[in-house]
């Protein structure tokens, strides 16, 4: 799958990168979807072997390739939430020298990135690399309900109901693009969803 | 001078007022006949006696209410105020920096009387006589930044240094012009202004952190910045946009003069002693454009500067709908007569309205 170039765009939206490889004593890996390339096209057999792979499929079909480099440990799951234990407590054992590589969608990216903060490591130390679907985790500002996967502006907040446009403004910490009702100075008024990078 | 304390809100009935006093002393943020970002930093110490400049927090007639109405708007959604883990020694900073200069520039509404640790805080015009122990929270009904800034007026983003940046780690954020804290709060200086247009290619915010990273203690610095509001709201908060944001729509031709407010941010900027954090207090200030146009300059400096603004910023500032009708309205006070330099209303030296 070819790579998205995302437009250019305010400060505070993330940019994303390609994954190398680097000295480590631990190599932790989390990926959704096509993610999975990302990790293909990186993994060295050193890496493996002090390897730690964490998977969320989406339906796509690479988790045989990825077991296949024979990390030191795998796990594929179905949600990001349903893995979550499982990073937070790989995260909060880590020791010095650990690297951290991430790809696939902004949310996933997004949701790892903001675990490891949390644990103590600089988001600037970590590598990521956008594959696959271009849609956004968003926060709608008025409910501050997550909706994942938004790929249309606007979108309708899955929890509260009100009409959102996509900014670009970006919380690392929340790991979420913001929503903010469009129609609110003319009820009604909504344009028709297009996507978001139409 | 004794302060005479409004009984008002700035919500429903809006019975929000400004006296003849607070009109002259209103933060008029023009000082030429146009407009255009600019870093316009400048020392915070004192100016023209009875101005918002002369005291390091300006205490004024609205002071009351509106720590009513902050009081309101936090037990309505508690996240307008947060304090990272790491921000708490800076709060006990900002309580002591307010504490002494209230009660040092006000001394017949507030009192500070330290023995060792043991303080004893007297806000009169809230009925507050509280004995704590500085640096020991569990003294304090709220965190140190909670319980202080729930009784000084304008919001507070209290931002760590670190890196060569400043880090919105804190923040007291209900009189805000359409931000929220609770999605900047972690964020960097350029990150948390990533939505402004047109300041980040003219290198204003590069050269804004320069400065700011700069302030020493004892050497606060201050600046006025701007924008719109429709009816006497505090609270123009992103997260209750929805509601209040349909308010713009009610403007007519006839009412305009009293509905539509001018909103005057005085931001200042101290260095904390012990956590080396910047505290950025951002006071605001509301006028309606009828009590504005009582002040001739003020009249015809305000039709120039709203007419040649770019429609880039008229568009962020969030009034380009009703763009138009404000300019049928300021062009009654424009005469085209040449105003004089600077901010100050110049009520004796001005001409009157020459139409």
């Amino acid at each position: 799958m070819s790579k998205f170039t995302f437009p250019e765009s305010i400060k505070s939206r993330p940019i994303y990168g390609t994954l190398a490889p680097r000295a480590g004593a631990a190599h932790l890996f989390i990926a959704d979807a096509h993610g999975a390339e990302a990790i293909l096209d990186v993994a060295t057999p050193e890496m493996m072997a002090k390897g730690h792979i964490i998977y969320i499929p989406k339906g796509e079909q690479f988790e045989d390739k990825l077991r296949a480099l024979n990390p030191a440990s795998f796990y594929a799951g179905p949600t990001y939430s349903a893995a979550e234990r499982r990073i937070q407590q790989t995260l909060a054992q880590a020791k010095m020298g650990l690297q951290l590589y991430l790809a696939g969608t902004e949310g996933l990216m997004g949701q790892a990135e903001a675990a490891a903060m949390q644990a103590g490591i600089p988001h600037t130390a970590i590598q990521t690399e956008h594959r696959g679907s271009t849609a956004r985790r968003m926060q709608c500002v008025h409910c501050k309900g997550i909706t994942e996967d938004v790929d249309t502006d606007p979108f309708v907040c899955s929890h509260c109901g009100l009409n959102l446009f996509v900014r670009d403004h970006y919380s690392r910490r929340l790991a979420a693009y913001q929503g903010v009702c469009i129609d609110a100075e003319d009820p009604g008024n909504v344009p028709a969803p297009k996507g978001i990078y139409e | 001078m004794t302060i005479q304390f409004n009984d008002e809100t700035f919500r429903d009935d809006y019975s929000f007022y400004n006296s003849e006093r607070a009109i002259k002393r209103f933060p008029f943020p023009f000082h030429e006949d146009s407009y255009m970002y600019s870093v316009n930093m400048e020392q915070h110490r004192g100016g023209p006696v009875d101005s918002v400049y002369e005291k390091r927090f300006d205490v004024d007639e609205h002071y009351v209410s509106e720590m009513k109405d902050r009081a309101l708007v936090l037990a309505d959604d508690p996240l307008r105020c947060q304090s990272l883990p790491h921000m708490t020694l800076a709060g006990w900073d900002l309580l002591e920096l307010i504490m002494v200069s209230k009660s040092e520039d006000y001394p017949d509404l507030f009192e500070l009387h330290r023995d060792g640790n043991t303080w004893r805080w007297v806000n009169k015009p809230m009925g507050i006589d509280h004995t704590f122990t500085f640096l020991d929270e569990a003294t304090l009904p709220y965190g140190p930044m909670e319980y202080i800034t729930r009784q000084a007026q304008g919001d507070f983003a209290v931002l760590d240094q670190r890196d060569d940046n400043l880090w919105m780690d804190a923040g007291m954020v209900t009189t805000q012009a359409d931000w929220s804290l609770d999605f900047d709060i972690g964020m960097n200086f350029f990150e948390w202004h990533a939505p402004v247009p047109l300041a980040h290619e003219k290198g204003i915010f590069i050269r804004a952190l320069k400065f700011l990273l700069n302030i020493q203690q004892g050497a606060p610095a201050r600046r006025l910045n701007w924008t719109m509001t429709v009816n006497p709201l505090l609270d123009t908060s992103p997260e209750n946009y929805h509601k209040w944001g349909i308010q713009k729509t009610t403007l007519t031709p006839e009412n305009l003069g009293a509905k539509q407010h001018l909103r005057v941010e005085l931001q200042t900027f101290f260095r904390l002693p012990r956590s080396n954090a910047l505290v950025f207090p951002i006071r605001c200030y509301l006028c309606s454009f009828q009590d504005l146009m009582t002040v001739p300059k003020w009249g015809r400096r305000l039709h120039r500067v709203i007419r040649d603004l770019p429609v880039e910023l008229a568009t962020y500032k969030g009034f380009i709908d009703n763009r138009p009708m404000m300019l049928d309205y300021l062009s009654q006070f424009d005469d085209g007569l040449p105003t004089s330099p600077g901010i100050w209303p110049d009520l004796d030296t001005e001409p009157a309205l020459q139409k």
